[in-house]
């Protein structure tokens, strides 16, 4: 046993100089990942700035009571949810069917051009969304109301204070974001087909949605299956910058567009109440850890190189 | 032999979409340059009745915040990227060695960082109570410097694309891992470090989340971060009119065109340098397509 670690600790040290390679981005995880992991008993804690966070009360699962004997808890939890299960439907889908689009394009300088406008606005941040959004929305002076609704005769509507359409309004905004992105990750899968497969195809007389069909989307399967994955392992974790810039941050329309991080945010930040932020906090990072675990393991069963980990 | 034409339907449908990408930037645009009176009084439009450039030249009069949040925002990219490609490359670059015994654990390591995280507060916590860096530039380069997905993708072209024999040869020759590492794996490296530095830029260059947590003082203020409090806070964007306003002897301030001019003096260097960058994105998605 001895000499065994003996001899794992000469090994390393003979490649000590790969460990000081590593060491600065060891030394930047533990900072910034495994620091705060610790952190997470702080949701038992009622944290106290003066005191400190060793010499705050542990007060139990008091923080998680309070979460939830308000509405907001569901409201949350419902929200993050029902929005990153239709952002992930939806954007799968269109940037499938944008990728076998592109996939036709023949023209090379076409094709370099439909890739670079689609692929651009996931280049932009967020808070020109937030201004682009706006641009849309302004109620007294936004394109939407002057020039869309006044014309047919309907009255403006103060969309910054109208919750119910928010749903539709910010899955329109994540798709015109993301789904560019995603179609080229598709695209570039695509083109990495081996042609042989199209021109026995074509022997065999197999028409071009034949092929389509029966060659691509198979092929390209285990990597819609691989973003379907992370997009599933995350869907605890609302896009903040979407949430909180495309809505300006308007406390009217939570109820459709609270989701945990921009509650959490609020709860640390505008409110200071750090019991309910970290809370939520522990909820949204234990109930994501579970999902990536479960997901992965159930990939793992029946198609073991698709799997994650 | 198949006729090398694209069917006309596919190229409308993809037209459209390009179409429906690029036509919210161009409502943006048209705002920044229309006459604030006929905005007023007409509202936000694709095509203004009247042109006014006022708004640029209040931005320009004043530019004293603008510039300063551009050099914000210039210095943490610049600082980011060079020191995040150094850390990154170099833990990519030990975990890509096979003989090294702490391999497996540093996959680990990394693995866990990638499934699990503390959240919010915690983190919070340690920026502003352990590091103490609250109000300062480091609380803005500090968490983009290492992410775990970048590691592994680096360790991939690494492994996949340097001959281990290479590494062989110059370690008999008597280079260190040091050596080996600054002249043969970085010169060879040069598709992954663009790919990954230009993502690492842009994510530093559109960033204003850290700002928003972390930063109080007026002068730190990123780019993204002042663009926010414009958007969202009408007296904050009437201070940053206010002291041209004072110096010219016009009725109404073009509030709602200099909003607008802001954001698109933010677009612009990115809409730019971007026809130059998308082949390396592209590739970089590729690489990013492949599992690790």
């Amino acid at each position: 046993m001895a000499s065994e670690s003996n001899s794992k600790w000469k090994r390393i040290w003979k490649y000590r100089a790969l460990v000081v390679l590593a060491l600065p981005g060891v030394l930047l995880m533990l900072i910034n990942n495994y620091l705060p992991m610790f952190g997470i008993f702080l949701a038992f804690k009622d944290l106290n700035y003066t005191a400190g966070i060793w010499g705050s009360k542990w007060i139990g699962l008091d923080n998680f009571k309070f979460l939830f004997a308000s509405n907001d808890a569901w409201l949350i939890i419902r929200n993050t949810l029902l929005y990153n299960l239709s952002f992930l439907i939806i954007n799968t889908i269109l940037a499938v069917m944008l990728a076998l689009l592109l996939n036709e394009v023949k023209n090379k300088f076409a094709s370099k051009f439909f890739q670079s406008t689609v692929i651009l606005p996931n280049f932009i941040s967020m808070v020109i969304v937030g201004y682009i959004v706006y641009g849309f929305l302004n109620p007294e002076l936004g394109f939407i109301n002057r020039f869309i609704l006044e014309p047919f005769g309907i009255d403006p509507r103060n969309w910054y204070a109208e919750a119910e359409h928010w749903p539709y309004i910010l899955t329109l905004v994540n798709t015109w974001k993301g789904v560019g992105y995603s179609a080229v990750v598709y695209l570039a899968a695509i083109v990495g087909i081996d042609s042989e497969y199209y021109e026995a195809a074509v022997i065999d007389g197999a028409t071009r949605w034949k092929q389509m069909t029966k060659i691509t989307i198979p092929l390209i399967a285990p990597i819609i299956i691989i973003m379907t994955l992370l997009a599933i392992g995350r869907i605890f974790n609302a896009d903040f910058g979407l949430f909180y810039q495309a809505t300006m941050a308007s406390g009217m329309i939570k109820e459709t567009t609270d989701v945990i991080d921009t509650y959490v945010y609020r709860a640390l930040m505008v409110t200071g109440d750090t019991g309910l932020a970290s809370s939520a906090g522990m909820l949204q990072s234990v109930v994501g850890f579970t999902l990536v675990i479960t997901v992965n393991l159930a990939v793992r069963k029946f198609s073991k190189e698709n799997a994650l980990f | 032999m198949e006729k090398k034409r694209t069917n006309p339907i596919i190229l409308i449908v993809l037209s459209l979409f390009s179409l429906a990408c690029l036509i919210p930037f161009w409502l943006v645009f048209m705002i920044s340059v229309a006459d604030e009176d006929w905005v007023t009084a007409n509202g936000y439009s694709f095509w203004p009745g009247k042109f006014s450039l006022v708004a640029y030249q209040y931005l320009f009069e004043d530019a004293g915040k603008i510039l300063r949040a551009y050099g914000v925002s210039a210095s943490v990219t610049l600082i980011g990227v060079v020191v995040s490609l150094f850390v990154t490359s170099a833990m990519a670059y030990a975990l890509s060695r096979k003989e090294f015994p702490l391999r497996g654990a540093l996959s680990f390591y990394i693995l866990i960082t990638m499934l699990f995280s503390g959240g919010l507060l915690p983190w919070y916590l340690v920026y502003t109570r352990f590091l103490h860096v609250q109000d300062t530039l480091m609380a803005l380069i500090i968490p983009g410097l290492i992410g775990g997905f970048n590691v592994i993708i680096m360790r991939t072209f690494f492994t996949n694309s340097i001959p281990p024999s290479l590494i062989d040869s110059s370690q008999i020759d008597g280079a260190g891992e040091f050596r080996t590492y600054f002249s043969i794996i970085l010169p060879l490296s040069l598709p992954v470090m663009a790919t990954i530095g230009l993502f690492t830029t842009v994510s530093y260059w559109n960033d204003w989340f850290t700002s928003l947590v972390f930063i109080q003082n007026e002068k730190l203020f990123s780019l993204q971060y002042l663009l926010t409090k414009t958007l969202m806070n009408a007296s904050f964007l009437q201070t940053i009119a206010n002291k041209a306003y004072s110096s010219t002897a016009q009725v109404t301030t073009p509030l709602e065109s200099i909003r607008m001019a802001m954001a698109m003096i933010a677009i612009g260097p990115l809409v730019l340098v971007f026809p130059f960058l998308q082949k390396y994105f592209v590739k970089g998605l590729t690489v990013g397509a492949v599992k690790g």
